[in-house]
């Protein structure tokens, strides 16, 4: 990069928020996914104000750039995939604003989402949007990648919870999008920002919704003999007209890791959980207890378990949240997929997924997020051995076919980024992508911001993407 | 038997060009051990060396991916790498959240380990660390003398001398001096070889660790803890030959030290004559648990090892597991507890402190907000990276003013320091106690 434009960026910034030697660019390669690509330079503003400095800068020498948050992410979407300055928003970190009467948070995009609940946490509110990732993740990575979590099924996704935004846009305008107001007029534009995947501006600010916290939580485990039985109980709770909170399923396979390291309780013999919740007020919520409880036996669920108490409702999330965790015990890599489908096709999905591991001869943990029909399945594998690695994501992708022919979606929540970026057009026509780079481009018309995500670009040099092997590790969710 | 570090920056590279990986064969980090990190990133918030810099390099994930990188050949370890492994304070706060169960502490000793190893520290760090390690820390007697020396400094009022004449500003020491301990009159070292009787019915027969600086800084403190069991039905057996448990010799990667002085306290202490091995400080502990960490070659060492570590207990576990049943009387005060690291991350003890400060009548525990993190003491960082160490100090003297508790009480005796400290800095007034002081504080002596 243009010895020049890090001078610049070193007087705008000051020599301790800018880095620049390779081995310093070498720990920014990475971000929670398998995509591996390095940047030029990294920096890190501390207001608003640099942020704009910094996009000027960068159009000064056209050179792209990229949003970052604290790196968890899954699908590369914070990687500088061409190069370019890496702006990590890390000490942008402050809660400018909590307002209790009105329910809203003023935010800096490096807020770790679980400190903003935990930072409000005695005036019985929260933030919703709640990624496995939320202990470490950032609101401002969140609204780009419009997290979703265990209790999206309830509460909705990052953009349910976004009031208004101040964003840079890649030409150097500050703007501020929305209102703070419930409704604002003209677009929607925060509902086109958030979910962009840092391609659209680097957002700055971010007023927040608080929700309440429920009165009261009900959290139960369905044990299940077989996987149909679980999947067709997910199946008439919902045509039941239940929402719970969240519904998450966990296969035998992955039950079995769990429980050899977590001791959770689940029975290592069965071929499937449900870990069900519903809240609310206390008589609604113990009676949509009751009626899931039913179905669950309805479906010839072996036994119904339900937490009495914050210490047995923990020890059951514990099981869940743990669960990359306790794969990660069994192989050193593994390959995390993220898919949807509709959730009536969960049975033959299964079926299929262990199909496709048996002729790759990979085993395959399933995690889902049931309710929605967001899958994840885990493929186990050894990254040393390049073939593993290309058969790992062959299969994936064969997965990820399947979600698509079942009427489903590439991915759930991870994002495109650069990740699933060559899988879009199984599901999008040529004019579709057309319409959504104009979008793009009307905002990022020279494509400095986060270029190479989200579209197979035909522009440029028409790089083929060879995927370099992961250090050690892989994805979760 | 350590590898002579090499000799010029030439050798180190001559080195690095013939082997892929930088690390040599032995005491490295393995594969196995740092490949199960898959760099989820979840660990970030939970650094406190992230939190203060926001850099990546700074982080767990980022030192694991820089081991990594050296193991591959593609990082040497040079100024960089050393600064960043340094840096850590090894809280191991974020084995705690770790979701893939990386056992982070072991992994950071080796690091440190191979940079004993391949890497020539400045001349005055070398004779430091060297005069610290492997000269001070392992001789018993050397402490006392040493202890008798600064003793006299403070006594004599050279202290104050030495802070008006602005002598410790020119040395760039006036942070520090407000670290250092203050010398006991009545040195612990007098106790070793004696045996303390229970009071009442003797439930167990316990062994007691007193530990090296703490021999000279917290007799009393150690002998609070003896009370304390012996009140609770313990005879306590003070054995002779202990020494420093080598925690601080392993964080910093001098294992040949490490492995002597766990060798010594073997034979030391014959684990089979008592119920369990009991220490006042989290830190000792910790090392103490896992001193079969040290010995993966050695067959006999790790036996021994591993039945020397099954007996080891933190006070706060053991006496928490036992259940109190001496009386005590009503202590009408609000307090705060701030976990020590190596208890609550090192060991996973959370709840046994805060039993036991529940089980004395009329004290008040009122939690502070983030009192897992580390407060910046971490054995000897507060003295090596004392710029770090007092702005975690800050913010965790905020903390613990906010819950306007009149006592911050922990579970290690580095704790205790840097905490008294940071209220002596920020001028809080609150008074800074072990558990086990509470409680004997509270115990109705006849």
């Amino acid at each position: 990069m243009d010895s020049h434009a890090i001078n610049d960026l070193k007087k705008l910034l000051g020599a301790d928020a800018v880095l620049h030697r390779p081995e310093e660019l070498l720990l920014y390669e990475y971000d929670g996914s398998v995509e591996v690509a390095r940047p030029n330079c990294v920096v890190f503003p501390r207001h608003t104000k640099e942020v704009v400095g910094i996009v000027q800068i960068a159009n000064r020498y056209q050179i792209p750039m990229i949003g970052r948050g604290a790196g968890t992410g899954l699908s590369g979407g914070a990687l500088a995939r061409q190069g370019g300055v890496l702006v990590v928003f890390s000490r942008m970190n402050r809660i400018l604003e909590i307002d209790v009467e009105n329910q809203c948070a003023v935010v800096q995009p490096g807020v770790v989402n679980a400190d903003l609940s935990v930072a409000v946490a005695q005036t019985g509110l929260h933030f919703a949007p709640d990624p496995s990732s939320q202990k470490a993740s950032t609101i401002g990575g969140n609204v780009s990648e419009n997290s979703g979590g265990p209790h999206t099924l309830a509460y909705g996704v990052t953009t349910n919870h976004v009031h208004s935004l101040e964003a840079v846009l890649p030409t150097g305008e500050l703007v501020r999008l929305g209102s703070p107001a419930l409704d604002s007029p003209g677009y929607d534009l925060p509902g086109l920002f958030v979910g962009s995947e840092g391609t659209l501006a680097l957002v700055t600010e971010i007023t927040v919704k608080l929700t309440r916290l429920p009165e009261t939580v009900k959290t139960l485990l369905a044990i299940f003999d077989t996987v149909d039985d679980a999947t067709e109980t997910v199946v008439d709770i919902t045509a039941r007209g239940i929402t719970p909170a969240a519904c998450e399923m966990l296969d035998g396979w992955t039950i079995r890791a769990v429980e050899a390291y977590v001791h959770a309780g689940f029975p290592v013999d069965c071929a499937a959980v449900l870990l069900l919740e519903v809240d609310g007020l206390r008589e609604a919520a113990e009676q949509h207890a009751e009626e899931v409880a039913d179905v669950c036996r309805l479906h010839h669920a072996r036994e119904v378990r339900v937490a009495r108490d914050a210490r047995e409702r923990d020890l059951l999330w514990k099981g869940r949240k743990n669960a990359f965790g306790a794969v990660g015990r069994l192989s050193p890599t593994y390959y995390v997929q993220d898919g949807v489908i509709p959730r009536t096709k969960l049975p033959q999905t299964l079926r299929r997924i262990n199909e496709i591991g048996e002729k790759y001869g990979f085993e395959i943990g399933n995690i889902f997020h049931a309710g929605d029909g967001n899958l994840h399945p885990i493929i186990l594998f050894d990254a040393r051995e390049e073939k593993q690695f290309q058969r790992a994501v062959a299969s994936a992708d064969e997965i990820i076919g399947f979600c698509i022919e079942m009427g489903g979606s590439i991915t759930g929540e991870h994002g495109v980024g650069m990740e699933k970026d060559r899988l879009m057009p199984l599901l999008f026509t040529e004019d579709d992508m057309n319409l959504m780079r104009r979008v793009r481009d009307a905002y990022n018309p020279v494509g400095l911001l986060n270029p190479g995500k989200i579209f197979p670009d035909t522009k440029g040099c028409g790089e083929i993407h060879v995927r370099p092997l992961p250090v050690a590790g892989a994805s979760r969710a | 038997m350590p590898a002579t570090p090499p000799q010029s920056h030439e050798d180190a590279q001559r080195e690095f060009a013939l082997t892929l990986s930088g690390f040599s064969a032995t005491d490295k980090p393995e594969y196995e051990d740092y490949s199960r990190c898959v760099h989820c990133g979840l660990c970030s918030n939970n650094c406190p060396t992230y939190r203060l810099w926001g850099r990546e390099a700074d982080s767990p994930r980022g030192r694991i991916r820089q081991m990594a990188l050296v193991d591959q050949g593609r990082l040497e370890i040079g100024d960089t790498f050393v600064t960043h492994i340094d840096r850590c304070l090894n809280c191991r706060n974020c084995e705690s959240v770790c979701p893939s169960g990386v056992e982070y502490g072991k992994i950071l000793e080796l690091a440190r380990a191979q940079i004993e190893q391949k890497y020539k520290r400045p001349f005055t760090s070398r004779v430091l660390r060297d005069f610290i390690y492997r000269r001070l820390l392992p001789y018993p007697k050397r402490i006392a003398a040493a202890a008798r020396t600064l003793r006299f400094y403070q006594r004599w009022g050279l202290a104050s001398l030495a802070r008006n004449t602005g002598i410790l500003r020119l040395l760039g020491l006036q942070d520090r001096e407000s670290l250092l301990p203050k010398i006991d009159s009545n040195f612990f070292f007098s106790e070793l070889g004696k045996t303390f009787p229970a009071q009442g019915r003797q439930r167990a027969r316990v062994a007691f660790f007193a530990g090296c600086v703490a021999q000279v800084t917290f007799s009393e403190l150690n002998r609070a803890t003896i009370r304390v069991l012996q009140a609770n039905g313990c005879e306590v057996v003070v054995t002779a030959e202990q020494v420093c448990c080598g925690a601080l010799a392993a964080h910093a990667g001098v294992r040949d030290v490490a492995r002597n002085l766990a060798r010594a306290n073997f034979s030391a202490f014959h684990a089979d004559d008592f119920d369990a091995i009991i220490t006042n400080a989290a830190g000792c502990g910790s090392t103490l648990k896992e001193y079969s960490q040290l010995f993966t070659e050695n067959e006999a060492d790790l036996e021994s090892a591993c039945k020397f570590s099954a007996k080891v207990r933190d006070i706060s576990e053991f006496l928490a597991d036992l259940g109190l049943v001496a009386p005590l009387r009503p202590l009408p005060m609000r307090v705060t507890y701030q976990d020590s690291c190596h208890l609550v991350h090192g060991q996973k003890i959370r709840e046994a402190p805060r039993k036991l400060i529940r089980a004395v009548p009329s004290v008040e525990l009122v939690e502070m907000a983030l009192s897992d993190l580390c407060c910046g003491s971490a054995g000897v960082y507060n003295v090596m990276e004392p710029k770090a160490a007092l702005d975690l100090l800050s913010d965790k003297m905020h903390h613990a003013q906010q819950t306007k508790a009149q006592a911050i009480l922990t579970a290690n005796p580095g704790c205790i320091l840097q905490l008294r400290a940071g209220a002596a800095i920020h001028k809080t007034g609150q008074e800074v106690l072990h558990v086990i002081e509470l409680l004997d504080r509270a115990l109705i002596k006849s």
